[in-house]
């Protein structure tokens, strides 16, 4: 009975209320969504951390003819140099965990498979592509130590730490994530307030039911659960289509398209879309509860 | 049923008082008439009852229990317990008159099969049979009053209070109203009428109280509207 009469009460109520219970939902939908897209964003620069710095290595040039470098006026590097760098390197273990030579023919290799593409592979011979050592580190962390053994050392060009180049791509993300999540706390405040003003106006339209209940002597919860729960419909449908926005937009967007189109980045997946739609949904619902019960306080106050 | 003991009760500080020192004591299954000039503190006497106002000063007891001991979520424990109806019925314009009765039954959890049952035995009792699909504004102001009545009382409360519920209607009517609430009277409800209709005070020949300024100058168990006429 109590049941029963609470849900026709809200239904009632959802009729009478149709625009501002469409509003909050759309309000709600945007402030979850970047929500969703901060959290993911996040997932995604983690995804790529474990990914990559796990794979990225020091590269150490080495000078190739007509090198403009200062440190390579000498001209190219000499088998010497090469065999000095390579003991030095296996000085530095276990730091260094790996070392790789990566020769012209090899670089071109890689250079050509990379740009199969375009025109520059057509251009390029392998008497110009430098050679390297790829070092691989046990802590990328450590890079710095690396970094100043082998700088200016003969017949080196550059020490590149191919984390850097990364770390511009980490900066952008994680701006993304601070302005999604700025974003966020704006909506949920105006989400917050829109709620609050949805159940007032839903709660002042039936203010004679209301005065009845109290008069008859209905409790509390039973006056107010009616409005709480036409708040928490409005906002879970909300997170809901939020949800449903950040999965389409994950699986047509990342892997169904910029996957396919660079395979060497780690996306993330709508599995981890999936991971932090229960955050969405309970926000939703922390929204909706504490604004709707803070708002029929006033009403149900005896 | 109902005990006040020196209550006072001051709505702003400076003002005067609505109620000042007012001890009165009600028997179950009594009638008394609440009589005085508006502003003499008739309608606090009423809603001190219901708790919806906090005496400033002395003690409320109703059913045998003191109201301001109450904590506020036994508060609807309370006023199951009292039926209340207004000069204004406070219907719910968008509902029958049987919803209208069913409704006040509803919002306490009572059981479908209660409410088919009860609702239609007391729009019968108030008079409304083969009204029960009407909506209040099709009805007059007394059949309106009569469904009020029968929200009121179709939990079977231990007390009904009524703030002038004849001030809307004509003086016939009025009297039909007063047999209605003299027949539920009769069944051991307790009543406490707020009211400044002399005809029905005099007709009626119940206790009545009289309060000035917020004080009771008069209290007689058999009276009139005017003190000696």
């Amino acid at each position: 009975m109590r049941l029963q009469f609470v849900l026709s009460e809200m239904a009632i109520g959802l009729r009478r209320n149709i625009s501002m219970t469409v509003s909050v939902v759309l309000v709600t939908m945007v402030s979850l969504f970047f929500f969703g897209f901060g959290l993911l964003s996040n997932a995604q620069v983690d995804a790529m951390k474990d990914d990559w710095y796990g794979k990225v290595e020091v590269s150490i040039f080495l000078c190739p003819q007509n090198s403009e470098q200062a440190n390579c006026a000498s001209g190219e590097a000499t088998q010497a140099q090469k065999d000095q760098l390579q003991s030095q390197l296996d000085s530095l273990k276990p730091l260094v965990q790996k070392v790789f030579f990566e020769s012209k023919q090899e670089a071109y290799a890689r250079f050509t498979e990379q740009f199969k593409d375009s025109v520059i592979s057509q251009s390029v011979r392998p008497e110009q592509m430098p050679e390297s050592f790829r070092v691989k580190l046990s802590d990328p962390k450590k890079y710095a130590v690396v970094a100043s053994a082998f700088e200016g050392a003969p017949g080196v060009e550059s020490v590149l730490d191919q984390r850097k180049l990364l770390q511009n791509l980490f900066s952008v993300l994680n701006g993304l994530t601070l302005a999604s999540g700025a974003f966020a706390v704006a909506m949920t405040i105006s989400a917050l307030l829109l709620v609050a003003t949805t159940v007032r106006l839903s709660a002042f339209s039936r203010r004679r039911e209301i005065g009845i209940m109290r008069l008859v002597g209905a409790s509390r919860w039973l006056i107010q659960l009616p409005f709480v729960l036409e708040a928490i419909l409005a906002t879970v449908l909300g997170a809901a289509i939020a949800v449903g926005v950040l999965l389409a937009g994950v699986h047509f967007g990342l892997t169904e398209f910029l996957s396919q189109k660079l395979l060497f980045i780690r996306f993330i997946s709508t599995a981890d879309v999936l991971r932090v739609a229960p955050w969405l949904f309970l926000t939703g619902l922390a929204i909706s509860v504490i604004a709707s019960m803070a708002t029929m306080h006033r009403y149900v106050r005896v | 049923m109902i005990t006040l003991h020196k209550v006072s009760k001051v709505y702003a500080l400076g003002q005067r008082p609505a109620l000042d020192d007012v001890t009165v004591d009600i028997e179950r299954g009594e009638f008394v008439f609440v009589v005085g000039a508006s502003g003499s503190g008739k309608s606090t006497m009423l809603r001190l009852v219901l708790k919806e106002e906090k005496a400033t000063s002395g003690t409320v007891h109703v059913a045998g229990r003191d109201v301001a001991q109450l904590s506020s979520w036994k508060v609807p424990q309370l006023r199951r317990q009292i039926g209340a109806v207004f000069q204004d019925f406070r219907l719910l314009p968008n509902k029958t008159v049987a919803q209208n009765v069913a409704f006040a039954l509803q919002v306490i959890g009572k059981p479908r099969h209660v409410v088919a049952q009860v609702v239609p035995e007391t729009l019968q009792l108030v008079g409304l049979e083969g009204k029960e699909n009407r909506l209040p504004h099709e009805l007059s102001g007394g059949e309106q009053q009569r469904v009020a009545i029968a929200r009121a009382f179709v939990n079977r409360p231990a007390i009904l209070l009524a703030d002038e519920p004849t001030g809307n209607l004509d003086p016939t009517t009025s009297i039909e109203i007063m047999r209605l609430l003299d027949r539920i009277n009769r069944t051991g409800t307790t009543i406490l009428m707020a009211t400044h209709d002399d005809d029905i005070v005099d007709q009626l020949r119940k206790r009545v109280v009289e309060l000035e300024d917020g004080r009771i100058v008069r209290d007689e168990p058999v009276g009139a509207y005017d003190a000696r006429r």
